[in-house]
């Protein structure tokens, strides 16, 4: 039995999350990945935005930021550069990251800074109370598309592969134990890292589009497809599908590591001009 | 202190170079930014300086990308500071309402432009005079410093970053452009003659550790992450320990706590300038470059016999309360000039509350007032 205890602070319980959410099960995942990658508590800074997914900072053990709506990276990018030696992972859902904060979520792809952003994504604005987000599939019903959305999603993984991430993957709050080994390669991988996590909100999302608690976390099941699998596929089994696991990962200098090297060149600039 | 002191430097410097200089002799150690008019070549001061000295600087993606990151960087334990003007004085606002509630020192700089909107991009104004007092949302103290010449620059930047890691406070220093770009010889203080301050550690162990604890200066200590001490930080209304609480208890306890620290610290915080004010009856109220501007007059106008000083607040918030609640009583008139169309007016006129007259004399053409519209008050307030 995991001990979640330890990485636990107690007295925040009860957690703010409506029964059925997916948030408690992606935290739970995080926590058993930061476990096998054996990282002790201290080395670890934990920053969040707003929105539900970004209330789990406050219930983990962690140095942990609390930050304003969509700049969770841009203050894990400072917390990284200040200081190396601490782990950094940022906590974001779909409408902090892709939305309100989506010119960080790239620019922090392309300085390929050593962060792990882990997006929450279910779709639409829990906290708010289910309004319509970059990642609401079109046609689907939110408060503020009461007869269904005309706006296309955005995929958060080709974007952050686009914009130069070097470790893309997508997992489900289905598929926990895939979800364990993505996280806990993204905390490994030297450079940006996204684990994009499909969820569901069934309050906000299930219920104006009248999909049950068990319908949204069989479509996660049903309508999603390994990468690995999807290679022996053809395009038509593929239809409709979403790919998940490891999607993408490159070498390429990363940004912490380039900034000391820039700094050792101008310290002997500036000794051999003394 | 001795003037003779070998290290001492004179230097001919602009005031945004005065200002980063001075950043890096109060230990700033981590700067980001994002270009914008007429404040740039602090950012691109710092981009050699930081580097050379082992800190970092970063230019992020946005004004409020910048803000965030050196609150990030600040966590760990560094004195930071990011520099902008009016329209990125905006967009870093909500973050500024974050270090506040968080209490993260931070030093902002605000090169006064002329605005509202991109205004007038590379010339003078003194138009955010009320947008370093309100222009984050809420109910919250402000801090915010106005020098009047490249040496105050350095020294006010000094102060800046002092007051911030003592009281854990956001500062802002309003420089105005004239000031940002002008030359002056600047006498660069030795560092055996800079005091500096540093936040409050604390002094007990990780599990006795209150982030957010009351205490008899207001001010909590504060750890850095990654030293042991794990602890929440949040922009929510949040318990000793930080954690989110909205109880109204909790709430008015720590807003209370958030202004009374700035309250007790005022004598810390608040400085003033006088000259000439001793048989005076004619005052003037002025800061940054406007203040030069009304030396001028004043130098002038006692050549006519007219007896007329100047209080030059360098601390504008809190603002000086007294002092000018005093002059009130001491003067006939009362003069503030300002490159905008009243906004220190304002506290002046709500301190003064009509024990004297209180005149403007204003100009928001992106050009400095000129000595002689002030001394053409003066003068004619001197003859009635």
């Amino acid at each position: 039995m995991f001990d979640y205890d330890k990485y636990l602070r107690l007295e925040m319980f009860p957690h703010i999350w409506c029964p059925g959410c997916g948030d408690g099960i992606v935290m739970k995942s995080l926590l058993r990945a930061i476990d096998r990658v054996g990282l002790q508590k201290d080395e670890i800074c934990m920053v969040s935005g707003i929105g539900c997914s970004s209330r789990l900072t406050g219930y983990v053990d962690f140095n942990t930021l609390h930050t304003t709506h969509g700049r969770p990276i841009a203050f894990a990018t400072g917390v990284k550069l200040a200081k190396p030696s601490l782990n950094v992972i940022v906590i974001t859902g779909d409408g902090d990251a892709l939305a309100i904060g989506g010119n960080h979520f790239i620019h922090a792809a392309r300085r390929n800074i050593d962060l792990t952003v882990l997006l929450f994504n279910n779709a639409t604005y829990g906290m708010t109370g289910g309004q319509l987000a970059p990642t609401t599939p079109t046609g689907k019903v939110a408060s503020t598309a009461r007869h269904g959305s005309i706006d296309p999603p955005f995929d958060a993984c080709k974007l952050a592969i686009a914009a130069g991430a070097t470790y893309v993957a997508r997992g489900t709050s289905y598929h926990s134990q895939q979800l364990d080994r993505l996280i806990e390669g993204g905390i490994k991988h030297k450079g940006y890292s996204l684990i994009e996590v499909l969820e569901n909100c069934n309050t906000y999302y299930g219920r104006p589009n009248k999909i049950s608690l068990v319908e949204l976390l069989e479509w996660e099941k049903d309508n999603t497809v390994n990468v690995k699998a999807a290679e022996r596929m053809t395009p038509e089994q593929l239809q409709g599908k979403i790919i998940t696991g490891l999607l993408h990962q490159a070498d390429r200098p990363e940004y912490v590591a380039a900034y000391e090297q820039h700094m050792t060149r101008m310290q002997t600039k500036v000794g051999t001009a003394a | 202190m001795s003037t003779q002191s070998k290290s001492r430097k004179v230097k001919l410097l602009q005031g945004n170079e005065a200002c980063a200089e001075a950043a890096i002799a109060a230990g700033c150690r981590f700067f980001a930014g994002y270009p914008i008019s007429p404040s740039s070549e602090i950012a691109e001061h710092m981009s050699v300086r930081l580097p050379q000295l082992g800190g970092r600087f970063i230019q992020m993606e946005d004004e409020i990308a910048a803000m965030g990151a050196i609150l990030g960087a600040a966590m760990t334990g560094a004195k930071v500071m990011t520099a902008t003007s009016g329209p990125g004085y905006s967009l870093k606002q909500e973050s500024i309402g974050y270090a506040v509630m968080a209490e993260i020192p931070c030093v902002i700089v605000d090169v006064m432009r002329g605005g509202p909107s991109t205004g007038l991009p590379t010339s003078p104004a003194q138009s955010d005079v009320m947008q370093a007092r309100w222009g984050t949302h809420g109910d919250h103290p402000a801090v915010a410093l106005a020098p009047a010449s490249v040496r105050e620059v350095y020294d006010e930047t000094i102060r800046a970053f002092n007051i911030a890691e003592r009281f854990r406070m956001p500062v802002s220093l309003l420089v105005d452009e004239i000031i940002a770009h002008m030359r002056e010889r600047v006498d660069v203080p030795d560092k055996s003659e800079i005091t500096l301050w540093e936040r409050p550690r604390p002094t007990v162990p990780p599990d006795q550790y209150l982030p957010f604890g009351e205490t008899p200066t207001g001010v909590p200590p504060m750890a850095s992450f990654g030293e042991g001490y794990r602890y929440h930080v949040t922009g929510l209304y949040h318990d000793p320990r930080g954690l989110p609480k909205d109880s109204p208890d909790v709430v008015d306890a720590t807003m209370r706590r958030l202004m009374r620290k700035i309250e007790l610290g005022a004598g810390d915080i608040l400085k003033h300038e006088t000259v000439l004010l001793d048989d005076a009856d004619l005052a003037i109220v002025a800061y940054g470059s406007s203040a030069r501007s009304a030396k001028a007059a004043i130098r002038l106008a006692r050549a006519r016999g007219i007896r007329v000083g100047l209080l030059r607040p360098l601390t504008i918030w809190p603002f000086c309360e007294g002092p000018v609640a005093d002059l009130a009583k001491q003067v006939r008139h009362i003069i503030v000039p300002e490159m905008n169309l009243g906004q220190l007016v304002l506290e002046v006129e709500r301190v003064v509350r009509g024990g004297c007259p209180v005149h403007r004399v204003n100009r928001v053409t992106g050009e400095p007032i000129p000595p002689d519209e002030i001394l053409t008050k003066i003068e004619e307030l001197a003859k009635g």
